[in-house]
C-alpha cells in the first residue's frame, strides 16, 4: 500500500454522506458552502490539489481578508463568529488572536504556529483534514498570519503522519507558486511563509507550550504561564497557537461572514465540525456535520450503527482525556456546552465507542497506560500518580484487586486534579478515570470480588511492558 | 565517519527553516537518521559538529523523542498501535500474529535485519483499527491472517 492510499475505507468526506442534519438558521449557504472544511475533498481520496481547492472557492477568504479588511477587523470577525478552539480546549480563537501585540511597536518577529501533533488516542480528524484538504489549513494559517501581522508560520506535525506531510508539502509549494504564500502575497507587499516541522515523537509535544519548546529543539516539557504565548512564545516572541481544524474554519468565516457561520450549526455555537466515530460500528470514519448534531445521529446514521452482536456501553466523546458518556445520554447535542452539561467534554469530537463485549476496566487501564507512558515526568503528581493508577487498575483487571483500591483510585483523581499539576496531561487522564469509577462501579467491584475479568476482550498490563521509550 | 556531501547538503537545507543552528537540532537528527537508519555515537558527533552542539545536548533530545533511535534498527520499522480504539478492535491478536510471523518480540529486530517491531500510541487511524505502520505506510484494519501478506511487501 502506498502512502497515497492512506485513507479509511469507511471515511466519508462531506459530500458523500447523505442524510446529514439540516443546518439551523434556515438560510441556504451561498454557493452550497454548507461543508466548508471538506467541500474541496476529492471523491477518489487523493489530497485536493490547488485546482480542486480553487474550484471550491479556495483562497477567496484570503483575498477578502487582504483587500477588504484591516488585520484587526479579521480578528474581530473570527471573534464574533464565536469559533472555539477545535483542539479540544474550546477557547475563543479570535479572542486569543486579539491578545497578540499589533502596530509598529510590537516585538518582532511574530509567529503563527499550527498544532498538528494529533496524538491523543481516539483523535482522527486532523489526519483526515490535512491529508485530504491541506489547502484549507494553509489558507487559514495565512489569514491568521495577516490578522496578527506575523512574520512566519510553523506547522508542527506529529511523527507517523507521512501521508499528511506529503500532502502539505505539495500544497505549500502550490500555494507559493500561485502567490498565496511566501514573498509579496497577492501583490500586497506582505510576506509570510510556513515551515513544516515533523516531531521527534511524544504526546506531550501537543501541549501548546511544550510544542514551542519542541519547535526550538529543546526538551519538550511544558512551560509555566504566565507569560502567555501571545506575549512570549516561540523564541520568546509573540506567538499564536491553534489547532489544525481551528485554522481550517477561518477561510469560510472570512469569506461568508459571521451570520453564515452561525447559521450552519444546529446549536448557537455555530459552524460545522469534523466529527468521527470509531469502534464496532458499520462505517467508522470522519464526517463534516453541523455543530450540535447529536451523538446518536453520528453513531446510528453516519457510522451505520453498531455491528450485529455488539451493544453500546459508553462513548469516549473526544479523545482519551474526555469523560465516558453512558449510552443512555447519546441524544445530547454534540457541542462544547451541551457535552460539558452532561459531565464530559467535546474534546476533538472524534468518538470511540465502548461496546458490550469489551471490558470497561480493561479500556480504562489502556487509557491510563497511555497517559502514564507519555507523562513527561516534570511534576510529581503526574509522574508518580499515573504509574500508581495503572498498577491499581491492572491488579483489578488481572484478579489481584482489593476493595480498598477503589478508594486509592479516587485519591489519585484528587492528587492529579486541576491546579495540582504543571500542565493538563494528568487532569486529562483523570477525566476518564473519575467518570469510569462512577459509571463502572459495579464492574470494578465485580472484578475485585470475582478475582478478575470475564469479558471476551480484556485488558492487560502488557502494553506497559515495553512502552515507546525503547529507542 | 563524518557527514557525506549529500548529508551536509541536506543539513544545510534543514537549517534554513530555523533562526539558528541550535533550533534545527531535532530536524537535523531526523535527517541524518533517515539516511543511516539510526543514530550511532558517531552520527550524533557528526550532527553535533555541524550544528556546534555537544553530543550530550543532542542526547537530551534523542532520549526524549521516541522516534529517534539510539540503537540499531532493521531496514523496516513496524509500529503497532496499542491505544484504546485499536486495543478494543483486536490489537492483542494482531500483535501475537506479528510476533509469530517475525519470530521476535516488541522492541526487537529480526536476525536478518529486515524488521524492527515497536509499539506506538494512537496513529490517528482508529477508524482503521487495529492498525499498524510499516515505514511510511499505514495498514488497517488488519486481521491476524493479513500479517504475512503485508510484511511480504517489504524486502
Amino acid at each position: 500500500m502506498s502512502a497515497a492510499d492512506d485513507r479509511g475505507p469507511g471515511v466519508t468526506a462531506g459530500g458523500s454522506t447523505p442524510g446529514g442534519s439540516t443546518p439551523g438558521g434556515g438560510a441556504a449557504a451561498p454557493g452550497g458552502e454548507e461543508r466548508p472544511l471538506t467541500r474541496a475533498m476529492r471523491a477518489d481520496g487523493r489530497p485536493a490539489g490547488i485546482d480542486d481547492y480553487l474550484a471550491a472557492g479556495g483562497y477567496e477568504g484570503l483575498n477578502r481578508a487582504l483587500f477588504d479588511h484591516e488585520p484587526r477587523e479579521v480578528t474581530q470577525l473570527v471573534m464574533d463568529s464565536g469559533l472555539r478552539g477545535r483542539g479540544g480546549a474550546g477557547y475563543n480563537t479570535g479572542r486569543k488572536w486579539s491578545t497578540m501585540p499589533l502596530g509598529p511597536d510590537a516585538p518582532r518577529p511574530k509567529y503563527v504556529a499550527c498544532n498538528a501533533d494529533e496524538m491523543e488516542p481516539g483523535s482522527i480528524k486532523d489526519r483526515f483534514l490535512m491529508g485530504r484538504n491541506p489547502h484549507v489549513v494553509i489558507e487559514g494559517m495565512v489569514i491568521a498570519g495577516y490578522a496578527v501581522q506575523a512574520d512566519a508560520g510553523y506547522l508542527f506535525l506529529r511523527a507517523q503522519y507521512d501521508q499528511p506531510y506529503a500532502a502539505l508539502e505539495r500544497a505549500l509549494a502550490e500555494a507559493r507558486a500561485r502567490g498565496f504564500l511566501g514573498e509579496d502575497i497577492l501583490g500586497t507587499g506582505w510576506s509570510f511563509d510556513i515551515h513544516l516541522h515533523e516531531s521527534i515523537g511524544r504526546y506531550i509535544c501537543g501541549e501548546a507550550s511544550a510544542m514551542l519548546n519542541a519547535l526550538e529543539s529543546l526538551r519538550s516539557n511544558p512551560r509555566a504561564r504566565p507569560p502567555h504565548m501571545t506575549g512570549a512564545g516561540l523564541y520568546s516572541k509573540p506567538t499564536v497557537v491553534n489547532n489544525v481544524e481551528s485554522y481550517a474554519c477561518v477561510p469560510g468565516i472570512v469569506r461568508h461572514g459571521v451570520d453564515w457561520w452561525k447559521g450552519l450549526a444546529v446549536t448557537p455555537e455555530g459552524g460545522t465540525k469534523i466529527y468521527g466515530v470509531s469502534g464496532r460500528v458499520a462505517t467508522p470514519g470522519c464526517v463534516e456535520l453541523p455543530v450540535g448534531t447529536s451523538l446518536r445521529e453520528l453513531i446510528e446514521v453516519h457510522a451505520g450503527g453498531m455491528l450485529p452482536g455488539y451493544g453500546l456501553t459508553a462513548v469516549v466523546p473526544g479523545g482519551a482525556s474526555t469523560a465516558f458518556i453512558p449510552a443512555a445520554d447519546i441524544d445530547v447535542p454534540f457541542d462544547f456546552d451541551n457535552t460539558e452539561r452532561i459531565g464530559s467534554r467535546l474534546g476533538t469530537g472524534t468518538a470511540v465507542l465502548l461496546d458490550d463485549q469489551t471490558c470497561p476496566v480493561g479500556m480504562l487501564l489502556n487509557m491510563e497506560q497511555f497517559f502514564a507512558q507519555e507523562s513527561c515526568g516534570w511534576c510529581t503528581p503526574c509522574r508518580e500518580g499515573l504509574q500508581w493508577t495503572v498498577k491499581l487498575l491492572a491488579d483489578i483487571e488481572e484478579g489481584r484487586g482489593r476493595p480498598e483500591y477503589l478508594e486509592l483510585l479516587e485519591d489519585q483523581c484528587w492528587y492529579m486534579g486541576p491546579d495540582r499539576t504543571f500542565c493538563d496531561l494528568a487532569p486529562g487522564a483523570v477525566q476518564p478515570l473519575q467518570s469510569g469509577l462512577k459509571l463502572f462501579r459495579d464492574e470494578l467491584e465485580r472484578h475485585i470480588a470475582e478475582g478478575g475479568c470475564s469479558y471476551p476482550r480484556r485488558g492487560s498490563s502488557l502494553p506497559v511492558r515495553s512502552g515507546t521509550t525503547w529507542a | 565517519m563524518s557527514l557525506s556531501d549529500e548529508e551536509r547538503r541536506a543539513l544545510e537545507a534543514v537549517v534554513t527553516h530555523y533562526p539558528d543552528h541550535r533550533a534545527a537540532a531535532s530536524s537535523a537528527l531526523k535527517a541524518v537518521q533517515a539516511r543511516r537508519r539510526w543514530l550511532s555515537d558517531e552520527a550524533m558527533a557528526d550532527v553535533g559538529g555541524f550544528l556546534g552542539m555537544s553530543v550530550e545536548e543532542l542526547d537530551s533530545l534523542a532520549t526524549f523523542g521516541n522516534m529517534l533511535f539510539r540503537r540499531p534498527v532493521g531496514r523496516h520499522i513496524v509500529l503497532v498501535c496499542n491505544s484504546f480504539a485499536c486495543w478494543s478492535l483486536g490489537y492483542a491478536e494482531l500483535l501475537e500474529a506479528l510476533e509469530q510471523e517475525l519470530g521476535v518480540g516488541m522492541g526487537q529486530t529480526t536476525p536478518d535485519d529486515r524488521f524492527t517491531l515497536l509499539p506506538i500510541v494512537c496513529l490517528g487511524a482508529c477508524d482503521r483499527g487495529p492498525a499498524i505502520m510499516v515505514d511510511a505506510d499505514l495498514h488497517g484494519p488488519l486481521a491476524p491472517a493479513d500479517v504475512r501478506g503485508v510484511l511480504a511487501r517489504y524486502a
